[in-house]
């Protein structure tokens, strides 16, 4: 198939951006989209021109690296998909396709399509752990713990941090990982002790890394490839509010 | 080359408790003297940067990626063994033990392995209170499933993401000890090459791959954590950044490399769709239980719908050769079974490199919505990846290189040839063998980093003193200006073909003639060819841009021209290695019935391979592996 990208192209953090297009010929439907960039790459290079640069690694939809928000969706159309695994039978034979970095202040642009996460970092940082020394745990079947909890547990911690939804959130909010990442501890009877503490220190350091604020639009969980649900946020709502009053009648 | 494994004295199973009694330790006080670099951030290296800072130590952790939490174990999905006998069905530390060092075909070193089965116990404890999801029974208590051909339960799961919630534990960890200023983590920063001061190691030169400059970094010790060389194939399981610089450069400086021919294929992958493919799929081999595996009897047959062919058009070449394990045959068996089919023009798909698994019997046996049940999340992503339905036309599946039990040689206390330097998890090469069990990866990733090397860094440092040398003296300084001058020398050439191409070529030699099987002439042959590409590339590679900013291409090319030397590296040590075992098949040495036939009298070592310098013939040296808990027998599966 023929296909003309229109491709985000930005050489720092502090230069201006703008769209390039290129005409790519001869791309399998078979292959990935991040084949087909690869593809782009090794033609840019043929002609004497620098590759654009994306981020990217596991190619199987784990490791949360790819990210590019594509004819304005983050990872693309398709639903529950990394960028990684959307295939090019999903496009048109003549098709033009927008290609851009995932788009957010939290998120500065490094180079081309690659942004600087690092704020994610920065939250579980601040809480998402639950302190325990190496070597000093009890034994894995002294505390039960529900099938139920166990599963929503994993729910939660199913989210590979990639950052969709903050970029197609339109206040670019955070909300969707951070409380992902506060309720898989919070669920389990290991995370309780910290529980308040966890959740204050992530929502403030959320708060400072520059996202924006969350209103209930549920885009963040219509982007995301691994289906986060939304009653994550609602949970940490409810356990940031008895944090806050605890902390206040303390 | 100093080959001493360090083995403690006593019955295999007080070794560890007499070490770790007689290792000196360093006074909580005088930790924070110590300065500890840590190289990759995966199960091995988050673990160990983790726990290492914990202690009291200062710690400098290093990754590629641009998170730690994005290292490759958190692709790993089947689960993680321990000899916890939850199930109560017969597993000992001894048993686990006993299986893989039988399951690496006898080419692992004793008393580590035993080691790795005691720390498997505390892995899944520490895990747990890390608050790992872990599956759990309805009771409150966690599952097991039975893996890899082991006869008891023991593999501990969280769905099939079991990496990377371990990942995610160690990670939070990790950054439990970056807030509180223990650990300073450098992402985007890739190892270029390893400094030693009088034969020890001192420090690590990387390049900031963000801001494109090289700095050095100074240490007490270095451990380097940083993963399998499966990418010299080009085609792999492995993720696109995974690379062998950092063992190879410290190869380079003088850590032995041990049985690099040691790979490991496994047998369901999603195969090759043409030439645009960057990388391999693996689907769990859990399909093997309901699908079986076929190809045409007839070559001619190979283009037709399979649905339209016969049934005694088919041949079910499992079947037929391994009447009693069929299907369910070891994935070194099942890889080159599928291979000989395919050798013999009746491979199915594009370029004819696959089989079908076929899931059509037990469809009509079980009914479509039991094998959705069971298997719904791996027809779903191989229909992503080719866009066929598997309910309805077999799947086509085909071997690819998953894992390599090869690294470099670490004694007892998981130190290189090179004291001071420390290799941990897949990066080194003691516990697997020839072969590695399912779900023991994790395991042995983690006990390196949380429970092993805490204990033998200790002793090290102990017995050295502190003393980081400084960043600016001479022998950092000259290992940071060849390190430029490489940087620069790739980027000068101006050639005209790209590294992916070279790559890709290389891959091409690699998997024709040192992948499933082997043989003396096609090695040899590999060898040339390999020498043949290193020229071209030193002559005709083209690197854009400058190297003082984000530069994707020149990271590749210094990946790439590591992977061609150790590709060499690689096809020697399977040309030295005269007989068959585990993951290296020599098709000279196999018995009439096509089984591997492995020599104990002449190569029950591991072969330990010293850099000579550039151009020169590496030397092999041996360490011989003791065998005296377990007795040396055949692997048969008739």
């Amino acid at each position: 198939m023929k296909l003309t990208l229109k491709i985000w192209r930005q050489s720092g953090p502090a230069e201006n951006g703008s769209f390039e297009s290129h005409v790519l010929d001869d791309v399998s439907e078979d292959s990935s989209f991040l084949e087909m960039l690869d593809q782009l790459n090794e033609q840019l290079l043929k002609q004497g021109d620098e590759p654009v640069a994306f981020d990217h690694d596991c190619r199987e939809g784990i490791c949360g690296t790819c990210s590019l928000t594509i004819n304005g969706y983050a990872h693309g159309p398709e639903n529950s998909t990394t960028t990684c695994q959307l295939h090019m039978r999903k496009f048109n034979n003549g098709e033009t396709v927008t290609i851009e970095p995932f788009r957010a202040k939290a998120f500065p642009v490094v180079r081309d399509l690659i942004v600087d996460r690092s704020a994610f970092d920065r939250i579980i940082q601040s809480g998402g752990f639950i302190s325990v020394r190496t070597g000093s745990a009890p034994d894995g079947n002294s505390i039960p713990i529900s099938k139920v909890d166990a599963d929503k547990a994993m729910d939660a911690a199913a989210c590979i941090g990639c950052g969709a939804c903050v970029a197609s959130c339109k206040n670019a909010s955070a909300m969707l990982f951070t409380s992902a990442k506060a309720a898989h501890l919070n669920l389990l009877p290991q995370g309780q002790a910290e529980k308040d503490a966890r959740v204050i220190n992530m929502v403030n350091t959320m708060d400072d890394s520059g996202f924006g604020n969350c209103r209930n639009y549920g885009e963040c969980s219509a982007a995301c490839p691994k289906d986060i649900s939304l009653d994550y946020i609602a949970k940490l709502n409810r356990d940031h509010a008895k944090a806050r009053i605890k902390e206040i009648f303390s | 080359m100093n080959l001493d494994p360090q083995i403690p004295e006593g019955p295999i199973a007080d070794k560890w408790d007499n070490h770790r009694f007689s290792s000196k330790l360093v006074n909580p006080a005088n930790k924070r003297k110590y300065r500890i670099i840590v190289v990759g951030s995966g199960l091995a290296g988050g673990a160990a940067a983790a726990t290492l800072g914990e202690l009291g130590y200062q710690v400098d952790c290093f990754c590629y990626q641009d998170t730690p939490r994005r290292a490759h174990s958190i692709a790993a999905q089947g689960g993680i063994n321990a000899a916890k006998n939850y199930q109560n069905d017969g597993d000992s530390i001894h048993r686990l033990f006993y299986d893989t060092v039988k399951g690496g075909d006898f080419r692992s070193r004793e008393a580590n392995v035993y080691r790795l089965a005691q720390n498997s116990t505390n892995i899944i404890d520490q895990c747990v209170a890390q608050g790992v999801p872990f599956a759990r029974e309805y009771g409150g208590l966690l599952a097991n499933r039975s893996f890899g051909g082991a006869q008891v339960s023991r593999t501990f799961y969280a769905r099939g993401q079991t990496g990377q919630q371990l990942l995610l534990g160690a990670y939070s960890a990790l950054s439990r000890q970056i807030a509180s200023g223990q650990v300073q983590m450098h992402t985007r920063h890739e190892m270029l090459d390893l400094v030693t001061v009088d034969g020890h190691a001192k420090g690590i030169i990387t390049r900031n791959l963000v801001s494109g400059s090289t700095d050095a970094w100074t240490a007490d010790a270095v451990l380097i954590c940083t993963g399998g060389y499966g990418n010299v194939y080009y085609l792999s399981t492995n993720a696109a950044g995974c690379n062998v610089t950092a063992t190879y450069r410290a190869h380079r400086r003088g850590a032995g490399f041990a049985n690099p021919c040691f790979t490991q294929i496994h047998p369901t992958c999603i195969p090759v769709a043409g030439d645009h493919q960057s990388k391999l799929t693996l689907m769990s081999e859990s399909l093997r239980n309901d699908g079986r595996v076929w190809v045409p009897l007839d070559g001619k047959n190979c283009d037709k719908n399979p649905n339209d062919i016969a049934e005694e058009l088919r041949d079910y070449f499992l079947e037929r050769k391994y009447p009693s394990f069929g299907n369910l045959a070891p994935r070194d068996i099942s890889s080159r079974s599928a291979k000989e089919a395919c050798d013999e023009s009746r491979g199915v798909g594009p370029g004819g490199r696959g089989v079908y698994l076929d899931f059509a019997d037990s469809i009509s046996r079980l009914g479509e919505s039991a094998i959705r049940e069971r298997y719904g999340n791996l027809f779903q992503m191989y229909e992503r990846i080719t866009g066929e339905d598997a309910y309805k036309r077999p799947m086509r599946i085909y071997p690819a290189i998953h894992y390599t039990m090869g690294g470099l040689w670490v004694d007892y206390n998981l130190q290189s040839t090179v004291p001071g330097c420390f290799v941990l998890g897949e990066a080194n090469f003691s516990d697997h063998g020839a072969n590695r069990l399912g779900a023991s990866a994790l395991m042995q990733g983690l006990s390196d980093g949380y429970f092993v090397i805490p204990y033998t860094v200790g002793n090290y440092l102990a017995s050295t003193g502190a003393g980081t040398i400084s960043p600016d003296g001479p022998e950092v300084k000259e290992v940071l200006e060849s390190v430029k001058e490489r940087t620069s020398q790739l980027l000068s050439i101006s050639g005209k073909k790209s590294a992916r191409s070279y790559h890709k070529q290389l891959g091409q030699i690699m998997w024709e003639y040192a992948g499933m099987a082997r043989n003396a002439t096609g090695l040899q042959k590999a060898i040339g060819e390999i020498q043949d590409l290193r020229d071209h590339f030193q002559n005709n590679l083209l690197v854009p841009g400058t190297g003082d900013r984000l530069n994707v291409e020149l990271e590749r090319a210094g990946r790439v021209r590591d992977f061609i030397d150790f590709g060499e590296l690689l096809c020697r040590d399977a040309l030295e290695r005269n007989e068959s075992c585990g993951g290296h098949f020599r098709e000279e040495y196999q018995t009439k019935e096509g089984e591997a036939t492995r020599d104990d009298e002449n190569f029950a070592h591991a072969a330990v391979w010293e850099y000579k310098g550039e151009g020169k013939t590496p030397v092999r040296h041996q360490e011989e592996l003791q065998y005296e808990n377990v007795k040396l027998a055949v692997r048969s599966y008739k």
